[in-house]
């Protein structure tokens, strides 16, 4: 499993990647969505994790061109709260999963696990 | 003046005492007075006026009958006067030719005098004695039931007085019999004779028939008084012979025709006098004028009584319509200034979370990053070797997680409240809401050791319903019963099932309680008990929301015993806006 990480917040983004890393999980992560983009045509992912919340292309954005560049690679919301009218318009986009941020890595763990089934 | 004051507390229109300074689009007591006073003076101006105009043609009909009573009053007396007078000069003629018919040696013989006194009575009636006195004054022969042969009349008034005026009729006297009668007496005097006196007795029943035959009945009486006011015939309002007669209060002499006195017992008469020449009788009308006049009275009473009720029927239908009428103004006016004021206290209210929600995300990023940076430290920890105080910073870490886990909370909450428009359909377990808007005022119940109980029963179904507006309404109603309680005080909230797919929030303290009059009030925009601290918006924005969201709510309360207010809500709301989605 391949996980591609996106958020504005650096130290979040790279401590949560650093965390993954311990557990064995393969990712990438990047501070924008144009960045995640650029990473997402050189590799496959399975899972991204796209904070809703991003200066540039923003959550909604990102989602968009991710379902349209990789359709099968699967999106994980990350939301620092689950405002209905945006996660609404994000799960429509084609976001697969949400999850309210501060994150428990052991809840995004079995999250992943469960949309692979 | 307190009889008034209640009178006006039942009375008054309803809007009278709600003095909201928030409100005062109109004076509302003022519009009140103008349109009450303005409706009097329309309605009450012509009727007074037809009322005035009516009353003064009933004055004019009255002095007319009055007018039209005493000249009848003044017919009658001058007809009774020449009748008495009539009388009295037959008499008085009848004994002037005994004189001249008889010489004093005839009239001295007792036969002769018998026989003149039958024929005086047989011809005139009425005469009870004759009497034949001479020069000296002493009574020479003498016809009749009394023994007055031989008296001396030298010394006595009348006699002095027929000696200089030639004639005399005394009063009225009752005699030995008890019988009213009044003397005639007449000097003879002719030249080459002696003078002499002709006395006689007349009974005064023949005047009597002659009053009694006027007719005046019945509220009318004429009779004789003497120059003393003495009753000479009897009188069927003032009594007998020789009762006093009190509404003269000097000599008849003094006055003559008709005029308007008071009797004793303050009623209006007419009273006429007219003097009975060359006697000392004064014959005595009086007329209670009202007893003729009483039909022209009970014209002008009914003209006034219905007048009086029409005016009060007008006074009370006016009263009432301009009640109702600025009453409906007033709360037309009261709901449109509420709901200004709520849509602006959403606006602020929304304005408030769109500010916390900005805060709450803020201080969310930063604490998400913490998070991780904690949960790096336990995994980094967790695959290193022991060290010193390895467990020491494991537990440390687990402290730092749980603090961020408590700040997330707060700040999910406060994101919580600032989702309130619009009216959106989530599905709510009671109990948790409840428990959400506890963990807001908890702290305050904790540090006032305020008990609050839930009684939840777990077999309550979900209900859609806005969660935000939901929290709004309970935090409100749990606010003011926190406010009622004093320290040791007791809130009990409840959930229970109600039919019709509804469900009821009861939320009961034992504080303080509502009194009676505010109760109906409470709802009202504005109203407060809290003074400065209170906006009087709480409970009214709170009935709103309750009302927008298809419920009720009913409060019952006691004064010093506590107040409890139930929210009833229906299962589902009336709009059904889409669902907010669940976590996946």
């Amino acid at each position: 499993m391949r996980v591609l990480l996106i958020d504005d917040e650096k130290e979040l983004v790279s401590t949560l990647s650093e965390r993954l890393d311990l557990r064995g999980i393969a990712n990438d992560w990047a501070t924008s969505g144009e960045q995640g983009l650029e990473l997402l045509a050189a590799k496959n992912f399975d899972w991204v994790v796209v904070d809703l919340k991003m200066p540039g292309l923003g959550g909604v954005g990102t989602i968009q061109a991710i379902k349209r560049r990789q359709p099968q690679a699967r999106v994980m919301l990350l939301t620092g709260h689950s405002a209905a009218e945006d996660l609404k318009q994000a799960l429509e986009m084609g976001a697969d999963r949400y999850l309210v941020k501060p994150v428990d890595i052991d809840d995004l763990l079995a999250l992943m696990q469960q949309g692979r089934d | 003046m307190r009889a008034n004051l209640q009178l006006w507390s039942k009375i008054k229109p309803a809007f009278w005492d709600r003095r909201d300074s928030d409100l005062e689009l109109l004076n509302y007591r003022r519009l009140w007075r103008t349109t009450f006073w303005l409706a009097v003076a329309v309605t009450l101006t012509p009727l007074m006026f037809l009322a005035l105009i009516n009353l003064y043609q009933f004055q004019q009909q009255y002095q007319m009958q009055h007018g039209e009573i005493t000249s009848h009053l003044q017919r009658l007396m001058a007809i009774s006067r020449v009748q008495i007078s009539d009388f009295l000069d037959e008499r008085r003629a009848a004994l002037t030719y005994v004189s001249l018919a008889n010489t004093f040696q005839e009239l001295a013989e007792h036969r002769h005098l018998a026989r003149v006194f039958s024929r005086l009575r047989q011809s005139f009636g009425g005469f009870v004695d004759l009497g034949l006195i001479d020069a000296a004054g002493i009574q020479r022969t003498y016809v009749g039931p009394y023994n007055l042969q031989g008296r001396d009349y030298r010394d006595q008034d009348w006699y002095k007085e027929v000696q200089i005026r030639g004639i005399y009729v005394s009063d009225v006297f009752l005699g030995h019999r008890n019988f009213p009668h009044f003397v005639i007496a007449v000097r003879h005097e002719r030249a080459g004779e002696e003078p002499y006196v002709i006395r006689t007795t007349i009974d005064t029943g023949r005047l009597n028939e002659l009053l009694r035959a006027t007719d005046l009945q019945p509220s009318g009486d004429i009779f004789l008084v003497n120059q003393q006011g003495v009753l000479q015939t009897p009188s069927r309002l003032y009594g007998g012979v020789l009762a006093g007669f009190s509404l003269l209060s000097g000599p008849p002499a003094e006055w003559h025709g008709i005029r308007e006195v008071a009797d004793n017992q303050d009623r209006r008469l007419l009273l006429g006098l007219a003097r009975i020449q060359g006697t000392p009788l004064t014959l005595v009308v009086v007329k209670q004028p009202q007893a003729l006049l009483h039909k022209w009275d009970l014209l002008r009473i009914n003209v006034i009584v219905m007048v009086g009720l029409s005016v009060v029927a007008i006074l009370v239908v006016i009263w009432w319509v301009s009640s109702t009428l600025v009453n409906r103004i007033y709360d037309a006016d009261l709901r449109r200034a509420s709901m200004l004021h709520e849509a602006e206290y959403t606006n602020k209210l929304a304005s408030i979370g769109r500010l916390a929600a900005g805060v709450a995300h803020e201080i969310n990023n930063p604490v998400a990053i913490i998070n991780e940076k904690v949960g790096l430290m336990r995994d980094l920890l967790g695959v290193s070797q022991d060290f010193a105080h390895k467990e020491k910073f494991l537990q440390q870490a687990a402290v730092i997680q749980d603090s961020v886990r408590r700040v997330s909370e707060i700040t999910h909450r406060l994101l919580g409240f600032a989702r309130h428009l619009p009216l959106r359909n989530e599905e709510i377990y009671l109990e948790a809401l409840i428990r959400e808007v506890l963990g807001f005022l908890g702290k305050e119940a904790e540090y006032r050791n305020i008990d609050i109980n839930l009684m939840i029963p777990k077999e309550i179904a979900p209900i859609q319903a806005d969660k935000g507006q939901l929290q709004q309404v309970l935090l409100n109603i749990i606010n003011n019963a926190l406010a009622a309680l004093e320290s040791g005080g007791e809130i009990n909230i409840s959930v229970a099932e109600q039919p019709g797919d509804k469900v009821a929030i009861s939320i009961a303290d034992n504080g303080e309680g509502i009194p009676k009059d505010h109760l109906q009030r409470i709802f009202e925009p504005f109203f407060s008990t809290k003074g400065e601290k209170g906006t009087g918006l709480g409970l009214s924005i709170t009935y709103g929301i309750v009302r927008k969201m298809g419920g009720r709510i009913e409060v019952e309360s006691e004064p010093g015993e506590g107040t409890t207010f139930t929210v009833i809500l229906p299962r589902r709301q009336p709009t059904s806006n889409q669902p907010a989605p669940a976590a996946v």
